[in-house]
């Protein structure tokens, strides 16, 4: 029996994702689809679920007015690796809005959305950033105010693992960039500070969700690290009065990447729908939405009616202290590289 | 005379049907065992020998096996006497709630792991209803080794007690009125008539919870901390190296607790062939 490589290939996958990985998917699925419309399938991370349940009925809203259709959005939630992975194996998604660019960049080497993705939309195709921050209990008891008071002896942190989490992996980076800055690129300095730091870790869930709800469920930890939109989200939801948020001077850009995928949009028949979609990310009216949801945004008028919500921060890009995405995964995050080595005992 | 020509005609079968059921379920069992299981075998040959054994025996994965298995043996071996004594309890005695109790003993199977997990994680936390009585006391269970052994424990349990239950059933109390009244103690009773006829579904369910238990991921990982060389189960050693889109990695170490598993449910099989057979008096 000859089969295309590329059948044979998704076959193995989905195979081996059914054999081990059925327990860990964490996918969810929500849908208003009514037979006859247009369906936009967007392909999004974990805890983007609030976020776009307010922005895609706006925008099926706009699109209406513009052009007389109705049209259907359904989501897709889960980690976003996790979400690249699905999409390789068939799951038919027109638009995916991450928050990780070397899950993009995964399906741009399979061929499946365009090779200059990051030029498709303006910003690196990056409708809005976030950064990493900390998330403290009442009164800041430990008093943390930036990264090199996380390796104090007696402060125990609660961030996702970034083995298995993007998140994590940011707050990796943003450390190992303020250390290379502190110790003036001393190798030897860094790693002691980052052996430290990971040291100080009192549990390493799986995904940025876990690691809020050791944190606050649980009682676990001084602080907890994770998007400067998501422990504002947080804070919001838990009550002010029990946590304050704490924006590190220094701190990481993390950027949400979209892109068409091309092929996919094109067979749906959706590529107009799902260009426009994204573009609209970019419109005044998502962007101040956006920045309702704590992400920050690149239109200037938002910006400014924002400006207090957002504590002026030196945000260096990945690229700037480790090359790029691809040297940073290579560098610090495969098997037996150095997030291995520093863990090791 | 009839019936011995019945018996020569054709199929050597009394029973009509053998070629369409055997057809059926090999059909089903290729489907749903053995593809998924070729396609793991089909990811390992993306790798050299010499690569497959460099990523089943990295330091991190290692500590991951002695966490796993010995977390997975304290937690079976819990379950072996728990579970016998539940079988008993079950069986032997009549009791209000008895029904719902037996009820209760599937509830492992039908809740979603990730949910038991949850939930042990909840209660156990140094916050939780029995994480603050027992963390003063200086143990504890959720973030350590032992809460581990806890979440295989609780999605295990109904192996041991569903497997022992029905030879219980089968073994009247007559037998052990008997063994009394022939002037046996209670101890020599259980060791000498009861337990002889128990050993074999014991021992497999006891081998089911442990297998069950290997692989576990959902109940687990909410209660484990995750910490490298420390916490960390192998199931998540798989889902790092899927994490890391290295489908072959995750194929070499899914296939140690495949090949471990195995291992264990033929010996077991094995060894419970003999034992009824010398039990039964033929020669072993």
């Amino acid at each position: 029996m000859t089969l295309p490589s590329s059948f044979r290939t998704g076959l193995r996958r989905s195979l081996l994702a059914a054999a081990v990985g059925t327990a860990v998917s964490g996918m969810t699925f929500s849908s208003a689809a009514v037979a006859q419309e247009r369906e936009l399938l967007n392909s999004s991370y974990d805890i983007a679920r609030e976020l776009f349940a307010a922005i895609n009925p706006e925008f099926q809203a706009w699109w209406e007015e513009e052009h007389g259709e109705e049209i259907a959005i359904s989501q897709s939630h889960g980690g976003s690796s996790a979400q690249a992975r699905a999409i390789m194996q068939g799951l038919r998604a027109d638009v995916v809005t991450f928050n990780q660019v070397t899950d993009v960049q995964v399906l741009a080497d399979a061929g499946l959305v365009a090779e200059d993705w990051q030029d498709a939309f303006e910003n690196n195709a990056s409708p809005y950033y976030s950064t990493t921050a900390f998330l403290v209990r009442k009164g800041n008891p430990k008093g943390i105010e930036s990264w090199d008071d996380l390796v104090k002896e007696d402060v125990q942190m609660v961030f996702p693992n970034p083995k298995t989490s993007g998140n994590g992996r940011y707050t990796y980076l943003a450390a190992w960039g303020f250390a290379e800055n502190e110790f003036d690129g001393d190798e030897e300095q860094i790693q002691d500070f980052m052996r430290t730091f990971l040291r100080n870790v009192a549990v390493f869930d799986t995904g940025g969700r876990g690691a809020t709800t050791s944190f606050i469920e649980r009682g676990i930890g001084d602080v907890l690290i994770s998007f400067e939109s998501e422990v504002n989200n947080i804070r919001s939801e838990y009550g002010s009065d029990d946590y304050e948020v704490v924006v590190p001077p220094v701190s990481i850009l993390a950027e949400f990447p979209v892109a068409v995928v091309g092929e996919n949009a094109e067979r749906n028949g959706n590529s107009d729908l799902a260009q426009s979609y994204l573009e609209y990310l970019y419109s005044e009216d998502a962007q101040r939405q956006l920045a309702g949801f704590n992400y920050r945004v690149h239109n200037e008028t938002v910006v400014a009616e924002f400006a207090d919500q957002f504590p002026d921060t030196e945000l260096f890009e990945v690229e700037d202290v480790f090359g790029s995405w691809e040297e940073a995964m290579e560098n610090h995050f495969e098997g037996g590289a150095l997030l291995d080595q520093l863990q090791r005992r | 005379m009839s019936q011995l020509a019945f018996w020569r005609s054709g199929s050597t079968r009394v029973l009509p049907g053998f070629g369409l059921s055997m057809g059926i379920s090999v059909l089903f069992i290729s489907l749903v065992l053995l593809l998924p299981i070729t396609g793991l075998f089909g990811q390992l040959a993306n790798l050299s020998l010499a690569e497959y054994f460099a990523i089943i025996t990295e330091g991190r994965v290692v500590a991951s096996y002695m966490v796993t298995i010995g977390a997975a043996a304290v937690a079976a071996l819990v379950n072996a006497v728990f579970g016998l004594l539940l079988a008993w309890v079950l069986v032997r005695y009549e009791f209000p709630g008895k029904r719902l109790l037996d009820a209760l003993m599937d509830l492992p199977f039908a809740l979603p792991t990730a949910v038991a997990g949850i939930t042990l994680a909840t209660l156990y936390a140094g916050n939780g209803w029995v994480g603050n009585i027992i963390e003063p006391m200086g143990f504890q269970v959720a973030y350590t080794w032992v809460g581990i052994a806890l979440a295989m424990a609780f999605t295990s349990i109904p192996f041991v007690v569903r497997t022992v239950q029905p030879v219980l059933e089968d073994l009247p109390a007559e037998v052990d009125e008997a063994a009394m009244s022939l002037g046996a103690t209670d101890g020599v009773a259980f060791r000498r008539v009861i337990m002889p006829h128990l050993w074999p579904a014991l021992v497999t369910g006891t081998g089911l919870a442990f297998v069950r238990s290997l692989g576990e991921f959902g109940a687990i990982i909410f209660i484990a901390g995750n910490m490298p060389y420390e916490t960390e189960i192998t199931a998540l050693m798989i889902f790092v190296k899927l994490q890391e889109y290295d489908y072959a990695g995750a194929s070499a170490i899914a296939s140690v607790v495949l090949f471990v598993s195995l291992a264990l449910l033929l010996a077991i099989n094995i060894w419970q062939g003999r034992f009824v057979r010398r039990l039964h008096g033929g020669k072993g």
